[in-house]
């Protein structure tokens, strides 16, 4: 059911900025439109860009946010993330569990 | 008039209608919910609109660019390699791949990890396991990905459980004995709940999805009230999703209140202010599909309580539209011409924050 709800409303997750979205959503408290209107300003972009692929592909892998296709090199999963906590300026539990693993 | 729309029952059976029928079928829909619910029916416009949508020509129908919403979901990475007439595709794999594709080709802004019995009580066991499979995941994760699983306090119930099953005991007359088995299992299952979740944050979960709350009544949603209420005093800043599993409490217990509030027979709009009250980041309202009704009556029911929902939460409110609630049909694969047109509903005219 993922791909017709996708179709019909979606934001698009890593392909776009969906997944930072849902953060402030669940950071914040924040409602929809407030979530993107603070994730745009973060990103220095306008809210209509954030769902589109075209413009976040590109964005994504200028500020090292994760990719969704192969780059080699371009950050994923939690070295993502830590970029993702600096950009939107929240903390994320995952990330700081790492770090106080590593003794940060 | 000539019957040239397609549409779908609660069901997904296909049938023809015409334009008439559907918004006669909206108006009946709207006004028994705001019956059940005590809140005000859609509005000329919103049924219009609603109209419009029900009767597009096109197979699917999307939202206007703009208005995109989040999703979060429950146990959807258990849909690909489980095939136990849950909905699984049954196709061979771990977790870690079938949360990768999730993130990677479908487009999911948030995912969770959980295992196939998917209860609090279930995961305490096994918590271990769990911690080790989290940890590795989040590695290569980049979405937000929570823990989930359902309270599901019918377990906590003889045969399953140590407590006395309490539709037993009605059965029986015994109704203040029934009354303390959901009281004493709503207290262990809240206990579960923090022996849990706290593990699970202290290993690196990004949140947790409770999910499907009240499955048991009342007495169900009393002990996740108290759990998630532990947890957020614990950990302040992880996310919590608060997912309901249908669309009144019901009343099994009949008479417990948290923090003064009557639990029984409330709704969603009530539903959301005590699930802020105890720090949910999120909450996902239902509202349950009428297989014999048709899908424009039970869209419009799902968009007259989802928009009084909405109107009343402070925090973000995921409708739930999986299989039989929030207008979609109650069906194994729903389809996507009225699946497409329940979402956009539930975007466009009940101003959903995510789903």
């Amino acid at each position: 059911m993922s791909v017709p709800h996708y179709m019909t409303s979606g934001m698009g997750g890593m392909r776009t900025a969906g997944d930072l979205v849902a953060r402030m959503e669940f950071t914040k408290n924040m409602k929809i439109d407030a979530a993107k209107d603070y994730v745009a300003k973060k990103l220095g972009l306008v809210v209509e860009d954030l769902a589109d692929v075209t413009v976040m592909r590109e964005q994504r892998e200028l500020q090292k946010l994760g990719l969704v296709t192969g780059m080699p090199g371009a950050p994923r999963g939690i070295v993502a993330k830590m970029n993702i906590e600096k950009v939107l300026g929240i903390e994320i539990n995952s990330c700081k569990v790492v770090r106080e693993q590593m003794g940060f | 008039m000539v019957n040239d729309v397609l549409s779908r029952m609660g069901d997904s059976a296909r049938y023809y209608t015409n334009r008439q029928q559907i918004i006669d079928d909206i108006e009946v829909g709207t006004a028994d919910a705001a019956d059940a619910a005590g809140i005000p029916v859609m509005t000329a416009d919103e049924i219009e609109a609603l109209a419009d949508i029900m009767c597009a020509k096109d197979r699917t129908v999307g939202i206007t660019p703009g208005r995109e919403v989040v999703f979060t979901e429950d146990a959807c990475i258990e849909c690909m390699y489980t095939d136990n007439g849950n909905c699984g595709n049954g196709v061979d794999m771990g977790r870690l791949e079938a949360s990768l594709i999730m993130e990677r080709s479908m487009a999911m802004d948030s995912l969770e990890l959980a295992i196939n019995d998917y209860s609090v009580k279930a995961v305490k066991p096994l918590l271990a396991n769990e911690i080790q499979a989290l940890e590795e995941i989040n590695m290569l994760m980049t979405v937000p990905y929570f823990y989930g699983s359902m309270t599901n306090l019918g377990i906590y119930y003889a045969p399953d459980g140590p407590h006395g099953n309490p539709a037993d005991l009605m059965r029986e007359f015994k109704v203040d004995e029934a009354r303390e088995a959901a009281e004493n299992a709503a207290i262990q299952m809240a206990d579960d709940i923090v022996y849990v979740s706290t593990a699970l944050m202290k290993a690196g979960a990004e949140g947790y999805n409770f999910d499907t709350i009240g499955s048991a009544g009342d007495a169900d949603f009393y002990g996740a009230l108290i759990g998630i209420k532990k947890l957020r005093e614990e950990y302040p800043n992880v996310y919590i999703n608060t997912g309901m599993s249908s669309e009144n409490v019901l009343g099994i217990h009949g008479d417990l209140e948290f923090e003064g509030h009557q639990l029984a027979g409330i709704y969603p709009n009530e539903q959301v202010k005590l699930c802020e009250m105890v720090g949910a980041n999120s909450f996902g309202c239902v509202i349950n599909t009428n297989t014999s009704k048709s899908s424009a009556w039970n869209i419009a029911r799902a968009v007259t309580i989802t928009k009084d929902c909405v109107k009343h939460a402070n925090i973000p409110v995921h409708v739930n539209q999986g299989m039989g609630v929030g207008g979609v049909p109650m069906c194994e694969c729903p389809p996507i011409d009225i699946l497409s047109r329940a979402n956009k509903a539930l975007v466009e005219l009940a101003n959903v924050d995510g789903i």
